[in-house]
């Protein structure tokens, strides 16, 4: 079950918060270079788990092994240059060029002086290039649309250059042509790059297809963990989320995929 | 494109730099009584312009500066941290706790000093810090509370500072009210260099510290979590600026009272004047509230000569206007932060 070398380690891992359990006990770990779908119906802990990770959410118990060093070592900057995060919401609209919050980025790797080195600026223009949004860098983060703006969010995250990415439902609030831009843009990213990702979704079928490992959570506890085709079967997903479900093999891979139920 | 606009923004703040100078000497040559520059040298010192021009016009004009750049600054900075483009200090209830400091000290009627500083001043500054550490303390309680809810917290106690300075009022004698009224009124006019001199290292230490978190006020104005992800560590900088523009605006406010809306507008009308990124920002409106409370206290001091009306009137006379024309002009849409996206 584990990865050949563990980068992320997970054990019994608990959160509660304003008296009630979100996490329970959540044990996992992921090895360098995979992809794991984090899935499973609306407040199983999904984001919860996310922002544990990236030390949003603090006083969880349990422990969190990142790179053979616990997380609570790691420095904010130093855990920085190791996670970074593309976040649900499309945050505040905040008054920057999409080149300067993109560029935002680079903190981890700052001094006091608020100049870009050289290489600050490679990684930036790198990010942007990756992401297809180097023409948009003049641009004003609230004049982008839906799709451009998750593209810059991803690009601020890639900037940061760290190993794990860390995305909530990132492709939600996309059209199908945006979505597969960015999808593609993800599986470049993770060809080049090799990075390490944990993607939190609803989107069973692209999670079949993009990843290379799918963890279920159900009322904050791991309800299944394995390869998101084993995962794919009327039983697992009936037990996860309490609904019926149709499947049909995908025309060309032959992946079992889920399909809407016609309706009576 | 963006070299220009880099460009028009870096001249901009040279030419706010250009213009603190030239209001910082001119200023004090203007007054019920225009003192040349010839007289001044002509003079001999102990001729009544010398005196006026060096124990009361400099040390006024110095201190305005500093007390607008300082307030402004420190507004700038809680509406980073707050993402809340109405947070200033005095929402927070420092200039409350510190009124309220004041008043009770006025009222009490015990003078002292200590290391050279008025009891006055260390009241007020008192009654400022027990504000902050009463707004901090609250946030610390609940993790989970929101910045909104601290903002909420700051305005409650902000008055019931009021109410109790009232309470005090309504207790004091004649000659205690005055008192009272009048340094709620703010008050620039100081003779002698003490105050710059208690002044000056605080504002500009203050300055220093949060023109070096240019980056961190940026990061914050992206939003919590998203700022903690690229690395801030969130609590310490919140600590840091905390503790920073309290004290700066508790030793302001507790020396000259408090005088509002330069905090809250002179940081928005930079925003329009060269963007939101904070390391030209800060500057920006450093330079900017300085001028901007020397030349209101300039015509608060000339307009009905020899009355002087009190400055905190003439800030909000002339920059209410001035706000309200630059956000509906079109250079406030180039922002964003300032049109909705519904019409």
């Amino acid at each position: 079950m584990t990865a050949p070398k563990d980068l992320l380690t997970l054990r019994d891992v608990s959160l509660r918060r304003r008296g009630r359990a979100v996490l329970c006990d959540v044990s996992l770990s992921l090895g360098q270079g995979e992809r794991l779908a984090l899935v499973g119906p609306n407040g199983a802990g999904k984001t919860t788990l996310l922002k544990c990770l990236n030390r949003i959410l603090t006083g969880w118990s349990g422990s969190i092994t990142l790179a053979g060093k616990a997380l609570q070592a790691y420095r904010h900057r130093e855990l920085a240059r190791w996670m970074a995060y593309v976040p649900q919401s499309p945050g505040q609209a905040a008054p920057f060029s999409v080149e300067g919050f993109v560029a935002m980025g680079r903190y981890p790797y700052q001094g006091p002086v608020a100049r870009l080195s050289r290489q600050d600026r490679q990684a930036v223009g790198d990010a942007l290039d990756l992401t297809d949004t180097d023409s948009l860098r003049d641009r004003p983060l609230y004049a982008l649309s839906g799709g451009e703006r998750q593209r810059v969010m991803l690009a601020a995250a890639l900037a940061q250059e760290a190993k794990i990415l860390l995305l909530d439902e990132p492709t939600v609030f996309l059209d199908p042509r945006h979505e597969a831009a960015f999808c593609a843009v993800l599986a470049r990213v993770h060809r080049e790059r090799g990075l390490t990702m944990i993607t939190v979704t609803h989107d069973l079928n692209r999670a079949a297809l993009m990843h290379d490992r799918l963890v279920a959570l159900k009322d904050g506890q791991v309800a299944f963990s394995g390869t998101p085709t084993s995962f794919m079967s009327r039983t697992e997903l009936e037990a996860v989320y309490e609904n019926p479900f149709l499947l049909a093999p995908h025309p060309t891979t032959g992946h079992p995929m889920v399909l809407p139920e016609a309706p009576a | 494109m963006r070299e220009a606009l880099r460009k028009a923004s870096a001249n901009l703040l040279i030419l706010l730099g250009i213009l603190a100078l030239l209001v910082v000497l001119v200023t004090p040559f203007i007054g019920m009584q225009t003192i040349t520059p010839a007289s001044l040298f002509s003079a001999e010192p102990s001729s009544m312009d010398v005196k006026i021009f060096w124990r009361l016009r400099v040390p006024r004009t110095l201190t305005a500066f500093l007390v607008g750049a300082a307030l402004s600054l420190s507004g700038l900075t809680f509406q980073a941290m707050f993402c809340n483009p109405l947070a200033t200090p005095f929402t927070l209830g420092i200039a409350g706790g510190a009124a309220l400091g004041a008043a009770l000290y006025i009222r009490i009627g015990v003078v002292f000093a200590l290391l050279g500083i008025s009891g006055q001043t260390l009241s007020a500054f008192v009654g400022a810090a027990l504000a902050i550490l009463l707004v901090h303390g609250l946030s610390r309680m609940r993790r989970d509370f929101s910045m909104a809810a601290i903002l909420l917290a700051g305005v409650a106690i902000s008055f019931f500072c009021s109410s109790f300075i009232l309470f005090v009022q309504y207790l004091s004698g004649f000659t205690h009210l005055f008192q009272i009224t009048r340094w709620l009124m703010g008050e620039l006019a100081v003779t002698g260099f003490a105050a710059v001199r208690e002044l000056a290292p605080l504002v500009l230490c203050g300055s220093a510290v949060i023109l070096a978190m240019g980056k961190e006020l940026n990061l914050l104005t992206t939003g919590e979590e998203l700022a903690i992800s690229r690395g801030l560590n969130l609590r310490r900088t919140r600590n840091v600026l905390f503790l920073t523009t309290s004290l700066m605006v508790g030793g302001l406010v507790a020396r000259c009272g408090p005088i509002g809306f330069v905090g809250m507008m002179a940081p928005h009308i930079c925003r329009l004047l060269v963007g939101a990124d904070h390391r030209r920002l800060i500057p920006a409106t450093f330079l900017f509230g300085g001028c901007f409370l020397t030349l209101c206290d300039t015509l608060a001091r000339v307009l009905i000569a020899p009355a002087e009306i009190p400055v905190g009137v003439i800030t909000a006379l002339l920059g209410g206007p001035f706000f309200v024309w630059l956000l509906i002009s079109d250079g406030a849409g180039s922002t964003g932060f300032y049109r909705s996206n519904a019409t």
